[in-house]
């Protein structure tokens, strides 16, 4: 496929062939070239510098391998509104699993017509073909493009392409033409055996595979959705106030199909599709299954006016889907009398407005780890990642003591000047970002020592002690290593602060 | 005709006696929504205790002082929230470089389960401030704590109105927890000055319980007072004003804990 040339080719005189070149073995060589260049007898594969010896002043680019890549994805997001099987084919092409869609479009040779023609009108120039086989219709789309097979008449339809559209590998194609077998037909008139003997076993797979005869299923890039509502429009939408409406509607249909097969959500995509070709999509989550038309709204409302790149209606949208993710069986609950169901269900809401809002990485809980070391003891996890996940937190604490542990920990620990009256004994003083604290109390030291499963070379034990200094604010300090044994100079840090 | 109107009659009574009804329990509520904190000159000053469903401030008396007001605003989240009910705090980057992490013992230390806890995490005051509106309308809550630092511009007097206006009609309770504020505006119920104070020796010469050195600053319905010195018990999750000490003298210079027979730890002299 190619791109129409645009404007930094505009000032070229529009016959000039244009070449993409790309670096192989330290030689500029063309990768790709334009039908008037093809013309010439410019095909890819040739060295640039012998491509200027016959031609003049071809138009010459460099290839963007990221670029083109990003290109076909977009194709791909786009190939979207035809059927949600849609598998990137070798970087160049796109398989679309076409199952049972058809009829919503008129028919295949409709839809291909129609996926062709839209893609011409964005400048892209495609060719496609149909086929009850997946290979097979890849070999027709490069050499008959346009070509509709019904089902079970792919062995007919593939007689006479060349043998080097079966997908072999270089050397395997070459050897089947020395042995004067040039196209598909003449390895389908023979025998399979000697075949696999002679040549390669995969070309019989292969074989089978281009005639339908064993079924390769393709790959879809994206997850096919569990409950999925649509909208097309003939008059594109732009507004806002249009574009909620039809979510608010799609959002009903899901949930109705999602009713039907008594489970809610966990995840709901929005995808928007430009009359451009540009596809948008946008994404909630939710800590528990829901299908409330209300709540979903009610999300995508929020993540709409927080995108940090706003949904660019541009010339509107002609198509508009919502499909659902991560189903689990949802029960519709009767709300019991005291209203608790109620309040866990207010403040799970809440978490997905503001994980909605703000990202799911932005609300957070403590999972508690189990570890005895303090930087470890708990996890911060996304609220919406550990729905469900439940961890106990024993009682650590006698009753009548003080915290023993502080309400805030540095991570790293921030390492301190402390002086101590004995060297194993707890600091007299110590300076923590340029103040100096005089300990009026202290208690310690809590020995913590490292796991040894975890235990690398440099790690120490920690003495720890809560102190409290002349001021009256209390602080965790450490002291790493055991004075003589480990350590000549003990080091202090500080780990945290108490209330 | 007689019976239609016997009916429209007999529902107006009963719509009155709901409007009643919801009335009363409404008056009741007004007076419920008032926590003790001590129980004793600081509730006397608030005028019977802190008031639930409204906007607090704590603003730490110096920044040294941050985990001190930390600690005094879990205290009041706390006594201002129903048994078990799920507490929500949003913090800033800039907090946690400037006093750490939350840690999760640390909060169980001070008497609030871990699990009870939803954590956000936000950049900037806007975000915090937008975020605040939607949590203090949310009625499930038990207490929120909004920590902001410095004087953001976002934070004027018509956000902490609106801050204000949604609290009160869901009855959250919304602690602003302001280190480094200078700006003083009267939007809150209460301001509040909070230092660290020092702790009751324990044997040992340990240090003891969270302890605070009070200010009211601000009341809307009385003039400021303070100060006052109060310790937080975790056991009851009360404020108390500290017990008086016999003899602080009589106390070693200093103890070490080690884990006795059962594996708890306990106070030994070194």
């Amino acid at each position: 496929m190619r791109r129409i040339p645009g404007a930094p080719f505009a000032a070229a005189p529009p016959e000039a062939p244009l070449l993409i070149v790309e670096k192989a073995k330290g030689a500029l060589v063309i990768a790709a070239a334009d039908p008037a260049a093809r013309r010439l007898g410019l095909s890819p594969g040739l060295a640039l510098a012998e491509a200027r010896a016959r031609v003049p002043d071809p138009l010459v680019a460099e290839r963007d391998a990221a670029a083109d890549a990003a290109l076909v994805e977009r194709i791909a997001d786009w190939c979207d509104r035809y059927t949600p099987l849609v598998a990137e084919d070798g970087g160049q092409a796109l398989m679309l699993d076409i199952t049972g869609v058809a009829h919503l479009f008129g028919g295949e040779a409709a839809l291909l017509e129609d996926c062709l023609s839209r893609l011409a009108a964005f400048g892209i120039t495609a060719r496609g073909a149909i086929a009850g086989a997946a290979d097979a219709a890849r070999a027709l789309a490069r050499a008959k493009p346009g070509s509709v097979v019904p089902a079970g008449h792919e062995a007919a339809a593939v007689r006479d392409l060349p043998v080097a559209l079966i997908g072999l590998e270089a050397a395997a194609t070459t050897a089947l033409m020395r042995a004067g077998l040039k196209t598909i037909g003449d390895l389908l008139d023979r025998p399979r055996a000697p075949l696999a003997a002679r040549f390669d076993a995969d070309c019989v797979t292969r074989l089978a595979r281009l005639t339908g005869l064993a079924h390769h299923p393709i790959s879809p890039r994206r997850l096919v959705p569990v409950a999925l509502a649509e909208r097309i429009f003939f008059e594109p939408i732009a507004r806002t106030e249009d574009i909620e409406a039809t979510l608010a509607g799609l959002a009903a249909d899901v949930a109705r199909l999602l009713e039907k097969r008594g489970e809610g959500g966990r995840r709901f995509e929005a995808v928007f599709y430009r009359v451009d070709g540009h596809v948008r999509r946008i994404a909630v989550a939710t800590t528990r299954p829901n299908r409330d038309p209300k709540a979903i709204l009610t999300l995508f409302r929020e993540r709409l006016a927080a995108l940090s790149d706003p949904l660019e209606a541009g010339f509107g949208f002609d198509l508009v889907r919502l499909g659902s993710f991560e189903t689990e069986p949802f029960a519709e609950v009767a709300t019991s009398l005291d209203g608790r169901a109620r309040a866990e269900d207010a403040v799970a809401d809440l978490v997905d407005r503001l994980g909605a809002r703000f990202g799911p990485e932005h609300v957070l809980r403590f999972l508690p780890q189990d570890t005895h070391i303090p930087e470890r003891r708990a996890r911060l996890v996304p609220v919406l990642a550990a729905a469900g996940e439940e961890g106990g937190w024993e009682e650590a604490v006698p009753a009548g003591e003080p915290p023993l542990r502080p309400l805030s920990l540095f991570d790293p620990p921030e390492p301190v000047e402390a002086l101590a009256e004995v060297p194993d004994g707890p600091p007299l003083r110590f300076r923590w970002r340029r103040v100096l604290h005089k300990v009026a109390r202290a208690e310690g030291p809590e020995r913590i020592a490292p796991e040894w499963w975890r235990m690398a070379d440099d790690t120490l034990d920690r003495d720890y002690y809560r102190v409290e200094d002349e001021e009256g604010r209390r602080f965790w300090l450490y002291r790493e290593g055991f004075w003589g044994h480990e350590a000549t100079a003990p080091r202090w840090y500080l780990h945290g602060l108490f209330a | 005709m007689d019976g239609k109107s016997t009916a429209r009659a007999c529902i107006e009574a009963l719509r009155r006696q709901v409007a009643a009804i919801e009335a009363g329990a409404e008056g009741e509520g007004e007076a419920a929504r008032r926590v003790a904190l001590d129980r004793g000159a600081v509730d006397a000053a608030l005028g019977g205790g802190l008031r639930a469903g409204m906007l607090h401030e704590v603003i730490p008396a110096a920044i040294a002082d941050a985990p001190a007001s930390s600690g005094f605003a879990l205290g009041l989240a706390l006594r201002a929230a129903a048994k078990g009910a799920p507490i929500l705090w949003v913090r800033t980057r800039a907090a946690a470089r400037e006093t750490g992490f939350l840690h999760a013992d640390g909060l169980a230390a001070l008497g609030l389960d871990p699990a009870r806890l939803v954590l956000v995490h936000l950049d900037g005051a806007v975000p915090v401030l937008s975020a605040g509106v939607d949590i203090a309308r949310c009625t499930a809550l038990g207490a929120a704590i909004l920590e902001l630092w410095g004087d953001p511009k976002a934070l004027d007097l018509t956000s902490e109105r609106r801050l204000l206006l949604a609290a009160e009609q869901s009855g959250v309770t919304v602690i602003l927890l302001r280190p480094g504020a200078r700006a003083a505006r009267g939007g809150a119920e209460t301001r509040w000055s909070v230092a660290s104070g020092p702790a009751r020796p324990l044997p040992m010469n340990a240090p003891g319980p969270p302890t605070f050195d009070l200010k009211l600053l601000r009341h809307r319905h009385g003039p400021p007072a303070g100060p006052w010195r109060l310790e937080w018990n975790r056991d009851e999750q009360r404020f108390q004003p500290p017990p008086l000490l016999r003899d602080p003298d009589a106390v070693p210079r200093f103890g070490s804990l080690a884990p006795d027979s059962r594996g708890a730890l306990r106070r030994r002299a070194s």
